[in-house]
């Protein structure tokens, strides 16, 4: 049959084209031509472009903020942790999470200071107590975090300004990225110097400000000494501490000095590194609550209803142009050039809708982050995965829509 | 001897199943010489349509021998026949063009299917064409901006621009007036006959009967008369 045409296509008359590339198509047209199709007849009508873009970027900021939240979430959990300046932690093995924390012996402080390459041993004292607002009088609960302030085993932002000031009996120090619910107590304490507030049952004096933000499990901060703790919390055995961090000597091993405290200590208490003990309240909101799980789902549905919208547009597309489709398979378009043509239809798409979903994200970031004080912030981890998202997406879209094109029967052209 | 472009023998062709089975193609015989042009009448429902698309690899075979350039159709598979539709030209009673692209482009998708040529080629290639049909000036505008005569003459510029072996054309001026259809039809003739390609066309214009070198008639699923 070829010797057959080649024969005809010489025996033709005006101008016929030399053979080039016999060997097939190159990979470059295999992909571009059915791609330049696809985007003459998308940018024809103008209409429908747009609207199926907003469809893809629609999706794209959905997806971008419920992992955004997620993220949040995670990392505003752990700030707390990750603020401290400690190697190694013990905690009551029983602890779940920072905000409901079991006690363990201060005892264990004492005992762990028996290893030569641990420096310091800081118990720290976490509760909840009910801050009462100087403004409307109002209630609220208020994470409270005790320690001896110059240990220097945390790095709250502010904290070494005010750690003198903290020495004080009933001297608390608040942190500024609370809730606005607490009241504006950096303004308060700008114009008139240190303030009196009900903190449980007991006036405390906020004498400065430190920097840590609020978390799903608390939704504002104070630091204080560990007197001025029992102080507050007259109720707690001061022989109950919540979380004990341990400094090492510069240059110690902190993977062999926690396989020896471990040793060391009774079975009381599980020994973790940082990342450990950051890795563990992490473990509790991704597993022990619903949180994790419903900014999963919000992150699906965010896909199925950016699908549908993708799906809609390419299967009306197809629906409209079926005689085209048929024509172009009447004079001999295979149904996989078709396919090709609808898949980049939904490639582009997820293009076009992906970068101003990107750029609206940034934006509603920092205005989400704004107004409820999670750290939102674009991360190139979560720009990938989004991308990726909402390419599979838009393919898979692609994918359903090309059923329509068996439609497109090319011996109904002939009527 | 070149072997003819189109013979067919035995042919037999029916629609439904079962009890519903309506036969409309019965022990049709035909051949298309080189370089003919070959008109196909009769009325509605003869079956000329449907001969035309068996013809065109549009449909599979289910009974007889119908050779194509070369290519048994009987029995011959999806890729095969695809294959053979890209060295046909076809025309339809409906232009059919793509409205999202300019004459010139749509002239070029015949060249795209099995791309032998560079862009730039394909392009001057389409141009050439168009002018052929006398359409240079109107190369770079879209469908929706030409009359119905001159969408059917970008038509025929695309159905001949891969250098097909034959041609295969549905009433192409059903749906011209009286003087587009008779530019269109001669048009058509002219340009396959400077090439030799045959032409199988179904019409029921009286008008354009001129262009044929023979003109075959069917009813009720036979031919039954050559003229």
């Amino acid at each position: 049959m070829n010797a057959l045409t080649e024969n005809q296509r010489t025996s033709a008359g005006v101008s016929a084209p030399t053979p080039r590339n016999k060997g097939g198509v190159s990979p470059l047209d295999w992909f571009f031509l059915p791609a330049r199709l696809a985007a003459r007849q998308l940018f024809f009508e103008r209409a429908r472009l747009f609207s199926a873009i907003a469809g893809v970027m629609f999706a794209a900021v959905l997806v971008f903020m419920q992992l955004g939240f997620r993220a949040a979430l995670f990392d505003s959990a752990t700030r707390l942790y990750a603020a401290m300046q400690a190697e190694i932690f013990l905690m009551n093995p029983l602890t779940m999470a920072s905000f409901r924390p079991e006690a363990l012996p201060r005892i264990r402080a004492h005992q762990a200071l028996a290893l030569p390459e641990v420096a310091q041993a800081v118990p720290v004292y976490l509760a909840q107590a009910a801050w009462r607002s100087p403004e409307t009088g109002a209630k609220r609960a208020i994470q409270l975090i005790g320690f001896d302030v110059e240990a220097g085993a945390m790095r709250f932002e502010g904290l070494d300004k005010i750690s003198d000031a903290l020495r004080q009996v009933d001297a608390v120090g608040f942190d500024v990225r609370s809730r606005p619910e607490f009241g504006d107590v950096a303004t308060k304490l700008a114009e008139g110097g240190p303030f009196e507030v009900q903190i449980g049952n007991r006036m405390m004096r906020i004498v400065g400000i430190v920097e840590i933000g609020p978390s799903f499990g608390a939704d504002g901060n104070l630091v204080m000494s560990e007197v001025n703790f029992r102080r507050v919390m007259r109720a707690r055995d001061p022989a109950n501490v919540d979380l004990i961090a341990i400094r090492l000597l510069p240059g110690a091993d902190i993977q062999a000095a926690k396989e020896r405290l471990k040793a060391l200590l009774p079975g009381d208490v599980l020994v973790l590194t940082q990342p450990e003990l950051v890795a563990h309240e992490r473990h509790y909101w991704e597993t022990a609550t619903a949180i994790g799980f419903i900014f999963g789902f919000g992150s699906i549905m965010g896909l199925i209803v950016g699908m549908v919208i993708v799906y809609q547009i390419l299967f009306s597309d197809i629906a409209n142009h079926l005689r085209e489709y048929a024509t172009l398979k009447a004079i001999g378009y295979s149904n996989f050039y078709l396919a090709r043509v609808v898949m980049a239809s939904a490639l582009i798409l997820a293009l076009l809708g992906f970068v101003p979903g990107f750029l609206a994200s940034i934006w509603m970031y920092e205005f989400v982050g704004a107004a409820t004080f999670l750290p939102l912030g674009m991360t190139w981890d979560r720009t990938i995965t989004v991308f990726l998202m909402i390419f599979g997406m838009c393919a898979l879209a692609g994918l359903l829509a090309m059923r329509k094109l068996r439609d497109a029967n090319p011996a109904d052209m002939f009527s | 001897m070149q072997a003819e472009p189109i013979r067919i023998e035995a042919l037999n062709y029916a629609y439904g199943e079962g009890e519903l089975r309506r036969p409309v193609l019965r022990d049709v015989a035909l051949q298309v010489g080189v370089g003919e042009v070959l008109l196909l009448t009769g009325p509605s429902g003869s079956g000329k349509t449907t001969l035309l698309t068996l013809i065109g690899a549009l449909r599979a075979m289910q009974e007889g021998t119908c050779t194509v350039l070369g290519q048994e159709l009987f029995g011959a598979p999806e890729k095969a026949r695809v294959a053979l539709r890209q060295n046909i030209g076809f025309i339809f009673q409906n232009h059919n063009l793509l409205g999202a692209l300019t004459a010139r482009q749509n002239v070029a998708m015949a060249l795209e299917v099995a791309p032998r040529l560079s862009e730039a080629e394909r392009l001057a290639r389409a141009g050439e064409m168009l002018a052929a049909v006398g359409l240079a000036e109107h190369a770079d505008r879209l469908p929706a901006k030409l009359s119905g005569g001159q969408r059917q003459r970008v038509a025929i510029a695309r159905a001949l621009a891969g250098d097909p072996g034959l041609v295969l054309a549905d009433e192409p001026t059903a749906a011209l007036d009286k003087v587009s259809g008779a530019e269109v039809a001669h048009l058509l003739r002219d340009l396959a006959k400077s090439r030799g390609v045959p032409i199988l066309m179904v019409t029921h214009d009286p008008r354009i009967l001129d262009i044929a070198d023979r003109v075959v008639a069917m009813e009720d699923g036979r031919i039954v008369e050559k003229m």
